[in-house]
């Protein structure tokens, strides 16, 4: 799921600068054309549109299983404002070693938290551009159509940035990249209070 | 075409020319007129020009695409609320003069000269006959202050009045259960809309911008606005209108850009 999401965001956020470049938001910035998708602004539309069936369905089902499974709350939570704090104190001390691989430390659940929230805004953004009277509801809870436009760009910025830090530091930990690539140490569960047949039954005496 | 007799020139061939290659070739010669050659030459040039055409794209990443596009355009359809109603502003925030758009500069208008003007109509419609001018300002007019949005990202809020096209539909005994309607415009311009939007309430033929005649960088004398349409959807200076059941391609789907562009 996660290589899936990492592909429809690299089409997504290529072919967005195609699109944004059409009309900028930004006087100041436009994107060099070499680092867009798509030959001319249709080709950056027809990509944008085919890239978002990928990365909501993937996301749907990767926010169903994390939720459904409890997992989003086991690996992300709970989050101590006293641990963000140690972790950036380490990381600073060019501390970066995860010694265990199955943890996330605090500052990477706060970020990953973070960029799964940005990831469903960047969403109802985009369904707010993209049908801003067929979900005029939507839309309204942006305020209008070009507020929700620069909504979609901020979230598409807050993504580049997370995707800087997240790609150099996963560089920085090698270890977690071969993880990523393989599927990661295998964790054994083992359910908190076991209740097997055998065990005696306790006699008090 | 008749052949002359033999000059007395010293320059012709005594043995006239073996006519076996003509006749061989003659189904291929008699498929090139100038006109076609023409028509050819200046597409082949044209091709340098257009964005977006077949030579810079990949095909079979192409027709991929359009076939994603296709399916986006049922897509839409299926999410379209008929009734819904797109929202409406107050007169004060209406922009004077509107933002102009075609795929050439404003300067390349060509205006239409409303004399000579007649609006056509064609395919699934029982009372054919072409209205002028005087005839469309006649039919009940309606209003709306909506937001037009460009494909681009743009946007402005709108006066437009005219008639709603359901009733001009309606009037001329139109097939309402056909598939599109079509505009063929001054500037050969193409576009089409699915019957469900030709249908919207917020669907009209406008005539008037700001409670003015629309200018001629918009449409003059008459132009497509729909509420619920990218703004590429709204045809300007229409010379005829064709129910029909056949999809009508259009300028901006040509060149890939999705049909139904709803928004």
């Amino acid at each position: 799921m996660h290589w899936t999401n990492a592909a429809a965001m690299l089409i997504m956020i290529t072919s967005g600068w195609k699109i944004y470049n059409d009309e900028v938001i930004f006087g100041w910035l436009h994107f060099p054309e070499a680092i867009t998708l798509g030959k001319y602004a249709q080709h950056g539309l027809q990509w944008h549109f085919f890239g978002m069936w990928i990365l909501a369905i993937n996301g749907l089902v990767y926010l169903t299983y994390g939720l459904a499974t409890g997992r989003f709350r086991e690996k992300l939570l709970p989050i101590r404002p006293s641990e963000v704090i140690a972790t950036v104190r380490d990381a600073l001390r060019l501390r970066l070693d995860h010694d265990d691989l199955t943890h996330y430390n605090a500052v990477q659940k706060v970020l990953y938290v973070g960029i799964i929230l940005v990831g469903v805004v960047v969403v109802l953004s985009g369904l707010a551009i993209w049908k801003p009277i067929q979900f005029s509801e939507l839309t309204s809870l942006f305020y209008d159509f070009q507020t929700a436009r620069l909504v979609h760009f901020l979230c598409m910025a807050a993504i580049v940035g997370f995707l800087v830090v997240h790609v150099a530091l996963a560089i920085l930990v090698p270890k977690s990249l071969l993880a990523m690539l393989t599927g990661g140490p295998v964790v054994k569960r083992e359910s908190p209070d076991p209740v097997r047949a055998s065990d005696p039954i306790p006699v008090n005496e | 075409m008749s052949i002359r007799p033999p000059s007395p020139s010293i320059f012709r061939p005594r043995k006239p020319i073996d006519q076996t290659v003509m006749k061989e070739n003659r189904l291929l010669v008699d498929e090139i007129n100038r006109r076609n050659v023409l028509r050819g030459a200046l597409s082949l040039g044209a091709l340098t020009m257009l964005t977006g055409c077949e030579p810079y794209e990949n095909q079979a990443l192409q027709t991929f695409m359009r076939a994603v596009s296709s399916w986006n355009d049922r897509a839409q359809s299926l999410i379209f609320r008929p009734n819904h109603l797109a929202p409406t502003f107050s007169e004060s925030q209406v922009v004077k003069p509107p933002r102009f758009n075609a795929y050439y500069d404003v300067e390349d208008v060509k205006p239409v000269d409303s004399a000579g003007w007649k609006l056509e109509l064609a395919g699934l419609i029982q009372d054919k006959r072409p209205w002028t001018v005087q005839q469309i300002a006649g039919l009940p007019e309606q209003e709306l202050i909506i937001r037009h949005i460009c494909v681009e990202g743009w946007d402005y809020i709108g006066q437009w009045s005219g008639v709603n096209l359901r009733h001009f539909l309606e009037r001329v005994g139109a097939d309402l259960t056909a598939k599109y309607v079509a505009f063929k415009c001054a500037d050969d311009y193409t576009e089409s809309i699915d019957m469900a939007t030709a249908l919207h309430p917020q669907t009209i033929l406008a005539t008037k911008y700001a409670r003015e005649p629309i200018s001629d960088p918009f449409g003059f004398p008459l132009r497509l606005r729909t509420a619920t349409k990218l703004g590429f959807k709204n045809a300007k200076w229409i010379m005829a209108i064709e129910v029909t059941n056949e999809f009508p391609d259009t300028f901006w789907h040509k060149q890939g850009f999705n049909w139904f562009a709803g928004i």
